[in-house]
């Protein structure tokens, strides 16, 4: 098969767009990819989204992205895996590019959220989680990892405290990142100080809701040469992705990630490679438990052990396990069906060499993007060229 | 989203809902809940209706303080993972209880309630809840 590379990123800052709507966002950060790769026109564009029908009562959205983008009567079309969405979008690009099918292909993910009342963006957020056995009772999506996080402090014995660090992490990476949503470092007592929204979760411990798009073009390692230096070109060396049951409650054991694990195991596999050749982890950070839960299902830690990460200092730009260079969701933002081709972007800004707070010698690295409570999860490799 | 065909949205899961009553694989004895198409152990199709006794344990719990929309009526409102003594694991409101009592391993028992009202003239919705058992 042939081997896909990423030649092009574009993004807008996440936040609060008031003046801008679902079609602006997701048309700047193409065109601005397009710009970065070179290209004027792509074979195919696919669109990383989770809820726009009920965001912005907009469905559809491969033909209202294509066209505003003037890309012509190209094919294109939503991927939906929830807040995974981005990243399951990057694939089904990359798997298009790899077939043969299609030689220069673009990736856009975008989520308009603010456009909706908080607690209506709090239904459609559960959505993604299993609408007659869970929404049904008024669980929210923060309450469903709250029942996670409780239970893992009670197991391994960790404190609202340690699990803080996370969020600290993510807030001092996010302020050199000047497309992140919070820009200002915090610490462990901004966390704790925080109200909760469904204990132990408070409010520092979990993602804003937020606007943005990102973008990359992929294509082949043969072609890429036609448009830019090897510089810029970023493989696409591995993937995974699996899914788990939608209800929590039929989870067999509830502090592991099984799709997570699926997933990588499958991205390893494909690229040769294993966690320990890993220079950095773009975790789906939704929650601060969820960053604990990721780092051990994906094999960086051992089971119970995530958490350990944060208190030894190992996750941060100097350590061992650098994860959430450029603030992860908790401070970038996490726009849903946007965020895994946001983790992209930062992952290919950082293999060029171009990420505000670089990791040094970075040659691979994973991002990690889960929808609904861990039930549909993609991991991906990137490595320098 | 008070719709009138609403309606047949919840009926379809009233054995579910206000009985807990799941399913039973025929092939290797597996209960379940809610009743699948296929059984999530052996994938057998034979599946039976299954009678649970509504009796089960805390796993674990938190507060929804913002919740979604529809449901602000109780909040805060404790929700809880309740392991059957049958085996499954549901998702359900604790109901009857001071939040600051909830405990790992605490016995419950299941009860009929009101879960939501839609708008004037819409659908009120009833299921189950679990409460500390009376003795």
């Amino acid at each position: 098969m042939r081997k896909p590379v990423i030649i092009g990123v574009g993004l807008t800052p996440v936040g609060e767009h008031w003046r801008l709507g679902l079609r602006d966002l997701a048309v700047e950060a193409l065109l601005n990819a397009m710009e970065d790769a070179g290209v004027d026109k792509v074979d195919s564009l696919y669109v990383g989204n989770m809820a726009s029908g009920s965001f912005v009562e907009q469905e559809n959205l491969g033909a209202l992205i294509a066209d505003w983008a003037g890309l012509g009567n190209i094919p294109a079309v939503k991927v939906e895996a929830a807040c995974a969405s981005g990243g399951a979008a990057v694939q089904e690009g990359v798997k298009a590019v790899m077939s043969g099918l299609e030689d220069v292909v673009a990736v856009v993910g975008v989520e308009k959220m603010t456009d909706a009342w908080p607690s209506d963006a709090t239904r459609y957020l559960a959505y993604a989680a299993d609408a007659e056995w869970e929404l049904f009772h008024g669980v929210s999506f923060v309450a469903l990892n709250a029942l996670a996080m409780r239970l893992y402090m009670k197991e391994y014995g960790y404190t609202e405290e340690d699990l803080a660090l996370f969020a600290v992490n993510a807030h001092a990476n996010g302020a050199k990142n000047p497309y992140a949503m919070f820009k200002k470092p915090i610490t462990v007592e901004t966390v704790i100080k925080s109200p909760y929204v469904a204990d132990p979760i408070k409010l520092f411990d979990a993602s804003p809701i937020a606007d943005g798009a990102a973008a990359v073009i992929i294509t082949t390692e043969d072609k890429a040469k036609e448009f830019v230096d090897k510089a810029k070109m970023v493989e696409v060396a591995g993937m995974g992705r699996a899914i788990d049951t939608i209800n929590l409650a039929n989870r067999k054991d509830f502090l592991i990630l099984k799709a997570a694990k699926v997933a990588a195991e499958r991205a390893y596999r494909m690229a040769g490679i294993s966690a320990n050749d890993i220079d950095f982890f773009e975790v789906h950070d939704a929650f601060t438990i969820m960053a604990a839960l990721s780092l051990e299902s994906i094999g960086v830690a051992e089971r119970g052990k995530g958490a350990m990460l944060a208190k030894e200092g190992q996750i941060a730009i100097d350590g061992d396990y650098p994860i959430q260079t450029l603030g992860g969701l908790k401070a970038r933002g996490h726009p849903v069906g946007a965020t895994g081709v946001y983790q992209t972007v930062e992952a290919v800004w950082q293999l060029r060499g171009e990420a505000p707070n670089q990791v040094p010698d970075a040659e691979i690295g994973l991002t990690q993007n889960i929808g609904g409570t861990g039930s549909n999860i993609t991991v991906t490799l990137l490595r320098r060229v | 989203m008070g719709r009138p065909m609403q309606v047949a949205r919840y009926w379809r899961h009233f054995k579910e809902k206000y009985r807990l009553i799941g399913g039973k694989c025929k092939s290797c004895g597996h209960v379940h809940f809610p009743k699948r198409p296929l059984c999530p152990e052996c994938g057998s199709q034979e599946i039976e209706e299954f009678q649970f006794s509504g009796r089960g344990k805390v796993v674990s719990w938190t507060i929804v303080r913002n919740p979604p929309s529809g449901y602000e009526y109780y909040k805060p409102y404790p929700v809880a993972l309740i392991e059957l003594e049958e085996g499954p694991v549901v998702l359900a409101q604790l109901t009857d209880i001071d939040p600051e009592k909830i405990d790992f391993g605490m016995e419950v028992e299941m009860v009929t309630r009101k879960i939501r009202e839609f708008d004037e003239d819409g659908i009120i919705l009833y299921g189950y809840k679990f409460r500390p058992p009376i003795k």
